[in-house]
């Protein structure tokens, strides 16, 4: 366990150079380039909601402390709606790898089988 | 469920003689039921725990469901529950900012790191930064910062068990912290990975439970939400419904943000939790689970806080009297709501959440020792099958004994806070490493090792230079430094450390190995 890498290449020596075909055929980079600008992106609606979240507390306190009911702030249905968009913004991650990343894995990994 | 609240109601009214701190059998019979079903689950696991991927993986046999209850079990911790319900029922509304920001970093957790981190390590998060870097340097920084991390967490729970067992059972602080000791070393030493993999499941099920009994007699009592709000209005005034101090200053808001989220990500009995699914695959969908469970709980976890503040006789006085942290809010709520049997019931799981939290921390701390530093540094990974788990377990009761010796100077703490600071180390020494190692091609071994140890050294000198440790613990008059959460400072510090000494000493062996990783960070193959 050293080295996992040359572990790979150890268990399966014959396929060393078709490893290094898939890594460089554009499917590959298509794949890993994809799967980066969807983690980014939604990383980017993540953060923009909780530090918007945050920053209004310092910065807007009047509105997170207008009232839209008797009593409840504004505040209060804000915060929850952050938790609220965390999961979504989890779930949507999980649809797009289910139906689009794991399908282009497995015909990538049968490429290497050959 | 009506009838059944009104019959814990009028419990209640008879409960009216029990002062709290005396000995309470329906909470020790309670608490006795629940410690028995999970070392019958200890004993069973013990059989199935011989070889050192059961004992740190389970086999790698755990489902995606059973993974994300676990995962929410560890994350759902004395420090959610008491912690995040003790800071609203005192403070109001800047308990939820705690809650959201525990929520956010599990996103960001499936997006930045979970997948690759299965497909590339085998044990603990350091084989994944390790991976193609030069194994004993970087394995010793990770395992410095990894048990740094896992000493803050465990001693913010023991905190809580501290406090937990003087208001419970009415057995003085030390026993209590040796009785969470001894049955969690039982729990990690026997049953592995396995059985505080089923011992955190069971008591996920249980505090959720729990939790949203407590938010439905909450509302049965009082109505609404928003008659609830209006009643804490009434009694506290409408600052309670108003962020507070705790997000006035950007700069702390952002900094405590930062940790809560980031945090996460270098968590190492959180990260631990992906090497007992069988691929990435199983690893995502268990991230989803975990986000719905833990997202649940902390939406009704104010309702809890709320309710403590305007239904417990003598409100937020009688909290603070009972526990200057606040931490014992729900449980007296649970009293007041449901008389002793169900502050029995409270008790017994937030007992068994502790024991339950401790046990994965512990298993971590134990492997960070074991794994990375006695079988990959000493052994230079020759060690036999039986020498790992021997490792395993010595390091476990060494950790277990330290567990119990720090709950002792933290006394009075709020635990939520103490979290926050164990998640700043995480975020600060952890967190850097592991993500650069995954996407930064050039990043070395010298990078590596530079980034855990500024983020490790800065966020724990500045913390103990803060207002916290350098005023609340060392009694000192004003603190050194001014932010109460450092990640924002140490965090950025830890990633330029990183850059700045990778590109300084330049790794073409690390570079070149760069290449064949992708194969296995993003498709899994020769993953273990």
């Amino acid at each position: 366990m050293a080295d996992t890498a040359r572990n790979v290449t150890r268990q399966e020596p014959k396929l060393h150079k078709s490893v290094t075909e898939i890594i460089e055929s554009p499917d590959f980079k298509r794949l890993v380039s994809l799967r980066w600008t969807v983690s980014m992106v939604l990383l980017a609606l993540l953060f923009v909601t909780y530090y918007g979240y945050i920053l209004l507390i310092p910065y807007a306190p009047d509105f997170m402390k207008s009232k839209i009911g008797e009593v409840t702030t504004m505040a209060i249905p804000l915060g929850i709606g952050v938790i609220v968009i965390a999961f979504v913004l989890t779930a949507v991650y999980v649809v797009w790898a289910n139906s689009s990343y794991d399908p282009e894995v497995e015909r990538l990994k049968g490429q290497l089988r050959k | 469920m009506n009838s059944f609240a009104q019959q814990l109601l009028s419990l209640a009214a008879q409960a009216g003689e029990y002062k709290l701190g005396e000995r309470n059998n329906t909470a020790l019979s309670f608490f006795f039921v629940i410690v028995l079903i999970t070392l019958v689950i200890t004993y069973w696991a013990a059989k199935k725990t011989k070889t050192s991927s059961e004992f740190y993986a389970a086999g790698r046999s755990v489902s995606a469901a059973q993974n994300g209850l676990a995962l929410a079990g560890d994350y759902m911790s004395a420090a959610s529950f008491l912690g995040i319900s003790g800071m609203v029922a005192m403070k109001g509304y800047d308990g939820m900012i705690y809650a959201t920001g525990w929520l956010v970093g599990w996103p960001a957790l499936m997006f930045l790191v979970a997948e690759p981190l299965r497909n590339l390590g085998k044990f603990t998060f350091a084989d994944v930064v390790a991976f193609r870097l030069r194994q004993t340097p970087v394995r010793i920084a990770s395992a410095v910062g990894g048990i740094l991390t896992v000493l803050f967490y465990t001693i913010a729970q023991m905190v809580g068990s501290g406090n937990l067992i003087k208001l419970m059972f009415g057995i003085p602080y030390l026993w209590a912290e040796i009785i969470v000791g001894v049955v969690m070393l039982a729990y990690v030493l026997f049953g592995g990975m396995l059985a505080t993999t089923w011992v955190q499941i069971i008591k996920a099920c249980l505090l959720l439970a729990g939790v949203t009994l407590l938010t439905v007699l909450v509302l049965i009592k009082v109505g609404s939400p928003g008659d609830l709000y209006a009643k804490v209005v009434h009694d506290y005034g409408q600052k309670m419904l108003e962020p507070g101090a705790l997000a006035k200053n950007p700069l702390e808001a952002v900094s405590l943000g930062l940790a809560l989220m980031l945090g996460l990500l270098g968590l190492p009995h959180i990260l631990m939790r992906f090497y007992t699914v069988p691929d990435a695959k199983a690893a995502r969908k268990s991230v989803l689970y975990a986000t719905g469970l833990i997202g649940y709980f902390y939406i009704i976890i104010p309702i809890v806080g709320f309710g403590a503040a305007v239904l417990i006789p003598g409100g937020q006085a009688a909290i603070k009297a009972i526990d200057a942290g606040g931490n014992m809010a729900a449980p007296v709520l649970a009293l007041t709501l449901g008389g002793t049997p169900f502050l029995g019931f409270i008790a017994a799981v937030a007992f068994a959440t502790i024991l339950a939290v401790v046990a994965g921390l512990t298993l971590a701390g134990a492997s960070a020792y074991s794994h990375d530093i006695y079988v990959n540094v000493i052994k230079k990974n020759k060690a036999t099958e039986e020498e790992q788990v021997k490792a395993a377990k010595t390091a476990t009761i060494v950790f277990g004994v330290f567990a119990v010796a720090l709950g002792i100077p933290f006394k009075g703490q709020n635990v939520a806070f103490m979290v926050g600071l164990a998640f700043s180390i995480a975020a600060s020494a952890n967190f850097p490493a592991l993500f650069m190692s995954i996407v930064w091609k050039r990043f070395s071994t010298q990078g590596a090792v530079a980034s855990i140890l500024v983020g490790a050294l800065l966020s724990v000198g500045m913390i103990t230079l803060s207002e916290t440790v350098w005023v609340g613990v060392f009694g000192f008059s004003s603190a050194i430094v001014p932010l109460k959460n450092p990640c924002v400072i140490s965090m950025t510090a830890s990633f330029i450390a990183g850059i700045v000494v990778s590109l300084l000493s330049p790794d073409a062996q690390a570079q070149a190995k760069f290449e064949d990783e992708k194969l296995r960070t993003y498709l899994g193959v020769g993953a273990e």
